[in-house]
């Protein structure tokens, strides 16, 4: 099975078999990382564009490392340092972007849906790589990829994702994503956070923390954006510690080998106790690495690459 | 003599036609005698007038011209996206004689010389009556009551600052009160922006399925609640503007049981779009307020259907391509309307076994001028002949070529639709004409 699509703008759209395709490479990328040389010479000679429309550190970072892994050259261009912010339009930039014959484009944008407008103009393959509050695939398949690794097959394992499901792409991505995969996800948060119409997606909502997270064997924990400010819908960080903040308390209430995960960067003390965040459960930095990994399997099947190829080529 | 589309005589028939008028559509055919812009004769069987030029018309309904009583013509101070002039012509594609404008120009209208600058625009454009409104408060900024007594003497027909809600309460009590003076009804935008600010589409499953900000029901419903109750307070004339909730439609049913002095209009397409539209992301349904869930759709046309909603109105909102080619949460709220709602209102309405023809002319001519007290929208002897010639049988799917507007920004784009504008009269006048060979 190769890729049959062009672009990766969400986990809505792809099938099962698609992210378990994703997944199986990038699982042969993650070990290459513990070779002396990391590098593979894949994307040699094509040009993947980092276009970042929204201020981002992690994500702009793992992208360009996942990218010069396999021996791509880099463009990278920020709202800060671009036209971009003088007013320019999506389509400008799309047209500017096509003209210069790009090989691939990794899109950040703070509007939703940025994505698959792009997607739609421009002929060279498109990474979502978080569109507003829409999705955040790539989030979604490292998510998924930590979790399968612990827990094999996802089929009726308890997914419980605490936070501003509202605000969050991150959480949208995984409900998407482990839906298909068979996973039962619950979303908790306060009421002003989780909207009750995120049951139609097929989630079960529960507001009530200790409740929502007994039987769940992965807590993903995202990341309250503080920056919000006014009308985040809870009173202070306290008070959301106090109720939704994972602390050693909850943990002692988990499943003996629950796990928890976090998008990051993390507010320490704020969803996450700092103790929990260093603890022996969580799973971080696998999200990290294998976030790198992620990367490099979509930009690898976009770019036409064969999967049974790579079995026998330098990544194997 | 022959007619000629050329050249209209100065007295004419029009003859073959089924008659709409009075909420009926005639079952025998008819005739109209125009003579020097005015109905002197009109209707059923063969016209007793001899040897006058005719056009037949054989096979489509002649109707009152249609009167809209929400339109964004953007001039002054927006012309690249509409002018007096160009929305005129988008008004008589429609089939539309006379249009109300919304004062959310820039500067808005908010004094007579403003109110005479629109008027005088329309005058030169001669393809439709434009009817301003002026704003509420000065500048729109909701403080202080603009001079409407003195845009009265200029030629408002009605107050609005539309566009904008009027968050004062005080505010729009003492508007009804002045209005009612006046003899004119205050016109409002009702939505309560400290619940739905922020938000581009409405608050539902979509809003939360694609990730963008909603803009909750409860903001129109409270907002429509508060501005009944101090209609029934003051004893003004309400006309609620593009009604889009279930709750808003069942408030103001309540509320005309009541004897509250409420009248109320709805769009195209807040009786036949709803926000799964919004799925592709596409700004061309973007607008406020938003396309909400089915049961408002339907709530919204039954409101129509049994009068509850006394009128359609376009809320024709025109933007420039560049405007409506922003991403969905950047891009400006609004759809242009006049050259499709006929064709929407009988395909989502008619053809849906929602109501009959008749009474959907009804709701384009009789009862928007009723709602503004004024003697359009009818077919009497003596009376200025406006009026349409219709085929309701005939499909066109709808292309940037059957737009008249200086924008393009219609939901309806591809859309086949049943029901169209054939020719558009004012004051015995052709402003417009459905090239075809068919007729004449």
């Amino acid at each position: 099975m190769t890729f049959q699509r062009k672009d990766v703008l969400g986990l809505e759209d792809m099938s099962a078999e698609e992210i378990l395709l994703a997944l199986d490479i990038a699982e042969r990328f993650r070990a290459v990382f513990d070779r002396p040389v990391r590098s593979v010479p894949i994307m040699r000679g094509r040009t993947v564009v980092n276009f970042f429309h929204e201020p981002s550190t992690r994500t702009r970072i793992s992208f360009e490392l996942a990218e010069k892994r396999l021996s791509a050259d880099i463009v990278n261009f920020s709202v800060a340092t671009s036209s971009f912010s003088k007013g320019e339009t999506l389509r400008d930039t799309a047209e500017n972007l096509a003209a210069m014959k790009i090989d691939m484009l990794v899109v950040r944008h703070k509007s939703a849906g940025a994505a698959q407008y792009l997607s739609k103009v421009l002929e060279c393959p498109v990474i979502n790589g978080g569109d507003g509050c829409h999705e955040h695939p790539t989030q979604g398949l490292l998510d998924i990829m930590t979790m399968r690794q612990r827990l094999g097959d996802l089929r009726g394992k308890k997914v419980t994702i605490i936070g501003d499901i509202s605000h969050s792409r991150v959480a949208r991505s995984n409900i998407w994503g482990l839906n298909k995969l068979g996973a039962e996800v619950t979303c908790c948060g306060p009421p002003t956070m989780v909207p009750g119409n995120i049951a139609r997606l097929g989630v079960k909502v529960e507001y009530d923390l200790k409740r929502a997270v007994a039987e769940a064997d992965v807590l993903n924990i995202l990341r309250i954006q503080l920056e919000r400010g006014a009308g985040t819908g809870f009173p202070s960080n306290r008070e959301y510690h106090r109720m939704y903040g994972v602390t050693e308390d909850i943990v002692r209430g988990l499943k003996p080998e629950a796990f928890i995960m976090h998008p990051g960067p993390m507010n320490r003390n704020v969803e996450i106790a700092s103790e929990v965040a260093d603890g022996p459960r969580q799973v971080i930095l696998d999200q990290v690495a294998n976030g790198v990994a992620v990367r490099m399997a979509l930009i690898y099947l976009l770019s036409g690459g064969d999967p049974g190829a790579l079995a026998s080529s330098d990544a194997a | 003599m022959e007619w000629s589309w050329q050249r209209i005589p100065a007295e004419y028939l029009v003859t073959g036609v089924k008659l709409a008028r009075g909420g009926k559509l005639a079952a025998r055919k008819g005739f109209l005698h125009v003579k020097k812009g005015r109905i002197e004769a009109i209707g059923v069987g063969k016209p007793t007038a001899e040897g006058l030029p005719a056009l037949d018309a054989e096979g489509l309904v002649l109707a009152p011209g249609f009167v809209d009583t929400h339109v964004h013509f953007r001039e002054p101070g927006q012309e690249e996206k509409e002018t007096v002039a160009t929305g005129s012509r988008a008004a008589a594609a429609g089939g539309y004689t006379a249009v109300v404008t919304m004062p959310n120009t820039d500067p808005a209208i908010d004094n007579a010389g403003m109110v005479r600058y629109v008027i005088d625009r329309a005058k030169e454009a001669g393809l439709c009556r434009v009817l301003p409104t002026g704003a509420i408060s000065v500048g729109r900024e909701g403080e202080s009551m603009a001079e409407m007594g003195a845009m009265i003497e200029a030629g408002a027909v009605a107050f609005t600052d539309d566009g904008s809600p009027v968050a004062s309460g005080k505010l729009m009590a003492n508007a009804l009160k002045y209005a009612k003076m006046l003899g004119v009804p205050i016109m409002s935008h009702a939505e309560d922006l400290s619940i739905t600010g922020g938000g581009c589409m409405h608050a539902g499953y979509w809003s939360t399925r694609l990730g963008l900000t909603g803009m909750p029901r409860a903001g129109e419903d409270a907002a429509t609640f508060r501005d009944i109750e101090l209609a029934r307070a003051t004893g003004g004339h309400l006309h609620v503007c593009h009604v889009s909730t279930k709750g808003a439609v069942d408030a103001i049913r309540r509320a005309k049981i009541d004897g509250v002095l409420v009248t109320a209009e709805a769009t195209p397409h807040h009786f036949s779009l709803d926000h799964s539209c919004c799925r592709e992301y596409s700004p061309l349904f973007k607008m406020s307020p938003p396309l909400r869930e089915p049961d408002d759709v339907t709530a919204v046309a039954d409101g129509l259907a049994d009068g509850t909603l006394d009128c359609i109105a376009t809320d024709h909102a025109p933007h420039t391509a560049t405007e409506k080619e922003l991403q969905f949460d950047q891009s400006p709220f609004g759809v242009i309307g006049l050259e499709t709602a006929f064709a929407v209102g009988n395909t989502f309405l008619v053809e849906a076994g929602k109501m009959d023809l008749g009474q959907l002319v009804q709701c384009m001519t009789e009862r928007p001028a009723d709602v503004l007290g004024l003697p359009l929208g009818r077919l009497d002897e003596g009376a200025e002949a406006d009026f349409v010639l219709l085929d309701p049988k005939r499909q066109w799917t709808v292309a940037t070529e059957h737009l008249r507007s200086r924008s393009r920004n219609s939901s309806f784009l591809g859309e086949t639709l049943c029901g169209r504008v054939m020719a558009t009269f004012l004051r015995g006048r052709l402003t417009w004409r459905e090239e075809d060979p068919s007729l004449g």
